[in-house]
């Protein structure tokens, strides 16, 4: 058995050639605050001219010991800080820490809250991936433009998430067992009327894009992940997707009701810069399918469980390992209950923290320029990597 | 037990773990029960053999658990554990039931926590889970890094934050906290400094200084 240890395939490229011509490495620091690296995250980066030799994330700046805290409050004390996590879909957050305390206290969601918890989802997921489309391209040079169609898309989904649950971004919106609201009167109008208007602007959008020739030429073989590192690597989410690699939490594991839907997965083929911008913009129209679906089927009725208890929830001594596709990848939370109030371990398992630890493998031999596509296409959220 | 969809053989917990000893023979696997509504039950893994067994999970041909999901520690420090029972007993030549509080010791240990998943045919979670001997001296574990690269930055995470050495990690750091810092936060009985906010700077010893030069009628 030791054998097999040995033919674990080794992820060591090889620096940069040296032609002879080059000289002395060059050692620097890009960031905390380079604004490429969207928000307070640091890369140690050696350089030999322009290509990178070696590359080491440095991060935890932001980092606040997010599983401590959880340890020391309430089952739902915890549930508004999940929002902070990743502050861009505090919505699909709320869903995999209230689905795995649902796993671990055995509740059971109505239908309602389920579409309406899909609903929001897919809402959360349009419009991380519109912005994450706006940021990439900030960061190749378009100034503004894009970033600002993008936003300005993201605010009609906010002004949704605004009028279900109060705030735009940190919604704290789901509870264990349901949801903690109705929806408002017109509200299914209005996300309707969303759903109706984003094609044309995703087609604009694409249009303008995605023949561009820069995008193509600074994007193309930049970056590349082959998929059997990726799945080694536990790289999930549109990355992993973009390897080729069929892997989607919603068609694996259905949980909710994702098995009533018919959408298709985005797929990429080289596993580029370029095959992860496409894939999330695919992954849009797909995302829109499945909220067209769930706004024609939604069901009236309750949208909690009626056993679920709010205050002195205590579930029984267990523990549960929950998981969802977050806009990101996977998101997972594994709770130990010890039968207190507070759980004994509160663990976040973030997509962006574990998609980052290849960024070094595929910088190597990239230039210093890439290195910003490259991390811009990981689509990091440093309330998340950090916690 | 693996939950799959696509797995042509879906095996339980207890087959597996009789292929493993099986296949490695010496190995100490012992099934951990889950007792919430979850039913994710665990096998318990014995260090020396610890990185054998993960090379087994994953090139098995019916397994094939090529994706480690979650790497994470649990501090169990050491308890007493009391537990109520009730036993039969002859009093004054009466039988009557009687109940007692047993306390038994628990030394404390660390424990690290692998949720796999099978990519290929899309089943899982299977977990594992290796324990330390104790929480101060015996705190090395195998890494299984060289195994799943995804396990990476998590070992250095639990490094960091509940300080268990994993032997043969490639680059074993501090990872969220700063390189300089002595502590593992995430331990039970960690106190967090009561100056935490107030670091040491220049500030003290100046004013200090600075009083010299007061006047003092």
């Amino acid at each position: 058995m030791m054998e097999s240890i040995a033919t674990v395939p080794r992820y060591e490229l090889t620096p940069a050639s040296h032609d002879g011509t080059s000289g002395d490495l060059l050692e620097i620091s890009m960031g905390p605050q380079h604004p490429s690296t969207h928000g307070v995250f640091r890369m140690d980066v050696v350089l030999d001219g322009e290509r990178v030799v070696k590359l080491k994330p440095v991060f935890g700046y932001l980092h606040r010991n997010h599983e401590k805290i959880g340890e020391t409050t309430s089952y739902l004390g915890s549930m508004p800080y999940t929002d902070r996590l990743d502050y861009f879909c505090s919505l699909t957050n709320n869903w995999a820490y209230a689905l795995t305390i649902e796993k671990l206290a055995g509740l059971e969601v109505p239908e309602r809250a389920e579409y309406i918890r899909v609903i929001t989802a897919e809402l959360t997921r349009i419009q991380n991936h519109i912005c994450l489309a706006g940021f990439l391209l900030q960061d190749m040079g378009a100034s503004g433009t894009p970033l600002m169609y993008a936003f300005r898309e993201r605010e009609k989904v906010l002004d949704l998430f605004e009028s279900l649950t109060g705030a735009r971004m940190m919604c704290n919106y789901m509870r264990f067992g349901g949801c903690r609201c109705d929806l408002p009167p017109d509200w299914l109008e209005q996300a309707r009327k969303f759903a109706d208007e984003f094609p044309a602007f995703h087609e604009e959008f694409q249009a303008l894009l995605e023949t561009n020739e820069i995008l193509l030429a600074r994007t193309q073989g930049v970056g590349v992940l082959k998929p059997d590192l990726a799945i080694n690597a536990g790289v999930t989410g549109p990355m992993l997707r973009a390897c080729g690699v069929n892997y989607d939490i919603r068609k694996v594991d259905r949980y909710g009701i994702y098995n009533r839907f018919k959408f298709r997965v985005p797929l990429g083929d080289h596993g580029d810069v370029y095959d992860r911008y496409m894939v999330r913009m695919l992954e849009m129209k797909e995302s829109l399918e499945i909220l067209r679906q769930a706004l024609r089927d939604i069901p009236d009725g309750p949208i909690v469980d009626p056993k679920a208890k709010l205050r002195g929830f205590r579930p029984k001594a267990g523990e549960a390992y929950g998981r969802i596709e977050a806009p990101k990848g996977e998101l997972g939370f594994y709770v130990i209950s010890d039968g207190s109030p507070n759980p004994y371990r509160y663990r976040v398992r973030p997509p962006s923290f574990i998609n980052l630890t290849i960024l070094e493998d595929m910088c190597l031999g990239c230039h210093i320029a890439d290195v910003v596509i490259i991390l811009g296409s990981i689509d990091i959220v440093l309330g998340e990597v950090d916690r | 037990m693996l939950e799959g969809t696509k797995s042509t053989n879906v095996e339980s917990l207890e087959q597996i773990k009789n292929r493993i000893e099986a296949a490695i023979p010496g190995a100490r696997l012992e099934i951990m029960p889950n007792g919430s509504a979850s039913g994710q039950h665990s096998i318990l893994v014995d260090n020396e053999h610890g990185l054998r067994i993960a090379c087994f999970l994953r090139d098995d041909p019916q397994l094939r658990l090529d994706y480690a999901s979650n790497v994470t520690g649990i501090d169990w420090p050491e308890t007493v554990i009391k537990e109520k029972k009730k036993t039969r007993q002859l009093i004054e030549g009466v039988e009557r039931e009687i109940e007692e509080t047993v306390e038994t010791r628990r030394p404390g240990y660390l424990e690290v926590v692998y949720h796999l998943y099978s990519m290929e045919f899309k089943h899982g979670p299977l977990i594992l889970r290796l324990r330390t001997g104790d929480r101060a001296e015996n705190v090395h574990l195998p890494s299984l890094t060289p195994v799943w690269r995804a396990a990476e930055f998590q070992e250095r995470e639990i490094f960091d934050l509940f300080g268990i050495r994993f032997d043969s990690h490639p680059d074993l750091r501090r990872i969220l906290m700063w390189d300089e810092f002595l502590d593992h936060p995430m331990r039970k009985d960690y106190v967090d400094p009561d100056d935490f906010e107030y670091e040491p700077t220049a500030h003290g010893a100046v004013l200090d200084r600075a009083s010299q030069h007061r006047q003092t009628s």
